[in-house]
């Protein structure tokens, strides 16, 4: 490990740590985040190595800690690291599909120290959930919604939203309404991994959208402070970047399943960035010294217009991995931004989707679904998605 | 909700369902004496002693209603 170090108290601690325990998981959703070729990613990490991990994480400041996948729960070990991440003092975010959550596991999960359960739901009929993930999972997730608030957590539902469900935010939101949600998540699909791969299909009309954010505008209005709901517009649909990761290295660390370290969950696929594993490399280095931590942080790395723009300590720039899918380079304006050159990329893909919304049948790629056989000969980068 | 001190941030925070919130010292001071016992005029009286302060009232209470509009507090009746 070489490169600049990070100039000693200009660098905060990794404030939140999010482990993706595993890539396996028993779905196989269309607009998944996780890196199209995971099935050609190493070995997970064993008990052992996590539980290393989340001592010299705390031992930075790490506080907030989000357990995913893939499906975390499919990791036997996962209430060994509950209580071991419980005893050194985090917050603890388990973020799961629901498969595999039965009443022996969350009593376990509960007795370990896990704070807070977040549930994924595809849609708020049976046909749509299970076909966005392709499986029959509908009912069992109602059962497991039942079983996290009889065990007296906050229930908080997550649901991604893109083309084929957003028409239905209404009756979503009377689905978490009835299962008692305090917080609903309406995180409309970002193009990473195979959302990217199913942008042609996913990309939702200017105009669906705008539906969506009046019913759930009218929705909060009749429901109050009793229910948070956020919802998240797709990066496509701003003129000005998000300030992903408040900055790469600045308070966000992931490991993926086989320890590689990342400053945000997609930088994997970022040419160049050679990513740190925690197999090798103590948390302490990775964070503050490594080369791949440091490639973006401060302003340096920045290009025109970001580099003179007065907004650019507000938004860093936009999402790197964004850039990089859409441009090339991972060092442009993301072109969500309607300063960057490369704007019209990301209009031309939403008129291409209004396109597609009103004539479905042309839409000549089908739908690709996670899965680990597909995901083999997949390579990640901008070559992947057909229009 | 949970309220915890950490020494990494020199502060208290309030740790939610993928959210933190980092308390400057007077809401920390608030906040930690916030026990489900005591009441906002022992809170008062408590931070008086503690800090040799008087006239603290008006913002505590201020406080305490930010925080219950935020649902950081709830009120136990």
């Amino acid at each position: 490990m070489s490169a600049a170090a990070a100039v000693p108290g200009a660098v905060g601690p990794p404030l939140w740590l999010l482990l993706e325990l595993t890539y396996r998981c028993p779905l196989h959703c269309v607009f998944c985040y996780n890196p199209t070729e995971f099935a050609r990613t190493g070995a997970e990490l064993a008990t052992a190595d996590w539980i290393r991990v989340l001592r010299e994480a705390r031992a930075l400041g790490a506080v907030q800690l989000g357990l995913s996948g893939g499906e975390p729960l499919v990791r036997e070990d996962l209430e060994e690291l509950v209580a071991e991440a419980h005893a050194l003092g985090f917050y603890i975010n388990l973020i799961t599909s629901g498969v595999g959550l039965t009443e022996a596991r969350i009593k376990a999960l509960k007795l370990a120290g896990l704070d807070h359960i977040q549930l994924s739901f595809q849609d708020s009929t049976r046909q749509m959930n299970d076909f966005l993930s392709s499986t029959r999972t509908f009912e069992l997730k109602e059962r497991v919604a039942a079983l996290i608030r009889g065990h007296g957590y906050p229930m908080v539902l997550n649901v991604v939203l893109h083309r084929l469900n957003i028409d239905h935010v209404g009756e979503i939101l009377a689905m978490a309404e009835r299962m008692g949600a305090q917080y609903v998540e309406l995180a409309n699909t970002q193009y990473y991994g195979w959302a990217w791969l199913n942008r042609a299909q996913l990309l939702p009309s200017r105009a669906q959208l705008e539906r969506a954010e009046a019913v759930t505008q009218s929705f909060r209005a009749r429901v109050g402070n009793r229910m948070q709901i956020y919802f998240v517009v797709p990066d496509y649909f701003e003129t000005r970047p998000k300030a992903c990761m408040s900055g790469l290295g600045s308070v966000f660390l992931a490991l993926a399943p086989d320890g590689t370290a990342m400053p945000c969950h997609a930088a994997r696929m970022l040419p160049g960035l050679e990513l740190p594993s925690v197999r090798t490399h103590g948390l302490r280095e990775i964070w503050y010294e490594s080369a791949a931590f440091n490639r973006f942080r401060g302003e340096g790395w920045m290009k025109e217009p970001c580099r003179s723009c007065p907004e650019r300590g507000k938004d860093f720039g936009g999402c790197r991995c964004q850039a990089y899918l859409l441009t090339g380079d991972a060092e442009n304006a993301d072109p969500v931004c309607d300063l960057s050159p490369h704007h019209q990329l990301v209009t031309e893909a939403v008129a291409r989707a209004e396109r597609a919304a009103a004539a479905p049948a042309r839409i000549e790629q089908p739908l690709v679904f996670r899965d680990h056989r597909t995901s083999i000969p997949l390579v990640p980068g901008p070559l992947a998605p057909r229009r | 909700m949970r309220l915890q001190w950490e020494p990494a941030q020199d502060a208290h925070v309030l740790l939610y369902p993928e959210g933190m919130v980092k308390l400057n010292g007077s809401a920390g001071a608030i906040m930690s004496r916030c026990d489900g016992v005591r009441t906002v005029a022992d809170i008062v009286a408590d931070l008086e002693r503690t800090y040799d302060l008087t006239g603290l009232a008006a913002d505590v209470s201020a406080f305490v209603e930010l925080a219950l509009e935020k649902r950081w507090l709830e009120l136990r009746t």
